[in-house]
């Protein structure tokens, strides 16, 4: 296998696009990424996305898109892993390239959450979940996260304000990027006035509804020697519900998927300098750094509060906003991550740069954490 | 309509119709034919007597379509007494009682309709204990 370097970015601003369609995200994203890289011509199109069919009425993305983006002929197909679609989609285009039967191959993540009404849209991301067993009972996706919550709380003894850091550092970091949704910092107090939408769970604890696409153009290292390098790709399952986990509070996919990127990149957690994780909510926040090995079991919270996520802190995480803040357009967001990263790394962050990033971390969730893709790039 | 997509499931909806494991005996709800623990094949019914006790619980007050007729209500993870956890609505009770250990019973009720003249579907939710039960 060949190792995988990332030539272009391409991102668009995560709002609600109602000038813009899917289609038209998808490909702005695309060309953005092309022209980043300075390449006219690919050989595979991965395209991500959650919920298409039913709410823009359209499937069939991989040809939509490769027609749309001057690439007729080539190799494309969508891939759904709801709200870690384009972290499985990067993968998939990882594996493309290392296995040499693709040279140049395009991942582009795209989501149009705002063209229809709440309900409906939030009926669409609940199908992440068990449709027979967790969502005919009633619960939302919000619901799952705060049951999951709450159990921690109850468990380690925290108060619902003890995760207000995490929604704190997102905000401050998504004022300091462009694309992201949310451009105003946040305080406790505004944190602490959230209004409850499923308890614990507040405001400001969950990530907003926006559209959005990203793109990444990947390519032998071989043939990019200044790109910034692929050395750790994985993605690992759990069970679909969150009932049937043999521990509901520990992200098994995460661990797992963690380990074997770590074990490819030949490091260990204390090596990684950012890691843009999948704050979705704040609690997954917390289990993410547990799981992956930054922090004790039931300690996780403990970082946000001694400032180790922040900007200038041990390790920082959602450097331009993460999911809270530059918002979370479900099949795309994991490629906005890994766009974030390589950006970091090379060290185009703006306002956003953090001094020095040599090894950034990603991690796209699934549902509550039923398909987890973890990804760790170096610097060249 | 998804007519026969809920008839198929009114064992476990109405009665807790789980499985258990030939292997290590493990009971499974919801039945998944293979074991959950050690993988082996688990076929044999095993009804779940519908006693558990409240793991964790929210509050959900933007209900999704076909749920507002209920809201706000109360969804928990239940821990069964045989081990596995199951998310269902909690009932008969205020909003404010609900407590994690609590002890629950699993009852029948509405879980969702499809407006005036659709169907309706019914399925288990939880309770609190309200008696002891009568040891011989």
């Amino acid at each position: 296998m060949q190792e995988v370097a990332i030539l272009g970015v391409g991102q668009i601003p995560v709002r609600e696009h109602w000038d813009l369609s899917l289609r038209q995200l998808a490909v702005d994203a695309g060309r953005a990424a092309l022209a980043d890289a300075d390449v006219a011509k690919v050989d595979g199109i991965f395209v991500s996305n959650m919920t298409s069919g039913r709410l823009n009425k359209q499937r069939h993305l991989g040809a939509m898109v490769a027609d749309y983006l001057g690439q007729r002929g080539v190799e494309a197909v969508k891939l759904e892993a709801a709200c870690g679609s384009a972290g499985s989609a990067m993968r998939q285009g990882i594996l493309a390239v290392a296995s040499g039967e693709m040279e140049a191959v395009l991942v582009i993540g795209a989501e149009k959450l705002t063209d229809t009404g709440f309900t409906e849209t939030t009926s669409a991301l609940a199908t992440a979940a068990d449709a027979d067993y967790e969502i005919i009972q009633g619960v939302t996706f919000v619901g799952l996260n705060a049951l999951i919550m709450r159990r921690y709380m109850h468990e380690y003894g925290y108060q619902r304000e003890d995760f207000a850091p995490f929604a704190l550092n997102a905000h401050a970091n998504g004022a300091k990027n462009p694309n992201a949704m949310f451009r105003d910092p946040i305080s406790q107090k505004i944190y602490d006035n959230g209004r409850i939408v499923a308890d614990p769970i507040s405001l400001f604890d969950a990530s907003p509804i926006g559209d959005g696409a990203a793109a990444l153009l990947l390519v032998p290292a071989s043939k990019a020697p200044n790109a910034v390098r692929v050395v750790g790709s994985a993605v690992s399952t759990d069970t679909l519900a969150i009932h049937d986990r043999e521990d509901p509070l520990w992200l098994k996919a995460a661990e797992l998927s963690a380990k074997q990127a770590y074990e490819q990149a030949g490091i260990g957690p204390e090596a990684i300098d950012i890691f843009e994780l999948h704050d979705a909510f704040s609690i997954m926040a917390a289990l993410s750094l547990e799981s992956c090995g930054f922090a004790e079991r039931g300690e996780g919270v403990k970082m946000g509060q001694r400032g180790d996520i922040l900007a200038n802190g041990r390790l920082p995480i959602s450097t331009m906003g993460g999911l809270k803040g530059r918002g979370h357009p479900v099949g795309a967001t994991g490629l906005y991550q890994l766009a974030e990263a390589v950006l970091q790394i090379r060290g185009d962050a703006g306002e956003a740069q953090i001094d020095g990033v040599n090894i950034a971390m990603t991690q796209n969730i699934g549902g509550s954490g039923a398909t987890i893709a973890t990804h760790i790039l170096k610097r060249p | 309509m998804e007519v026969s997509r809920h008839w198929r499931l009114q064992k476990q909806r109405y009665e807790l119709v789980g499985e258990t494991c030939d292997s290590c005996g493990v009971k499974l709800f919801p039945p998944r034919d293979v074991c959950l623990e050690c993988e082996a094949p688990a076929q044999e019914l095993y009804t779940f007597t519908g006693l558990g006790e409240v793991f964790s619980y929210t509050t959900i007050y933007d209900a999704p379509a076909g749920f507002e007729h209920n809201a706000p209500y109360q969804v928990a993870l239940i821990k069964l007494e045989e081990g596995p956890i199951v998310t269902a609505q909690l009932t008969d009770m205020a909003l404010d009682e609900a407590y994690i250990g609590m002890p629950v019973e699993m009852v029948t009720r509405k879980l969702r309709t499809d407006g005036e003249e659709g169907m309706i579907v019914y399925g288990y939710k939880f309770r609190p204990i309200c008696f002891e039960p009568v040891v011989n």
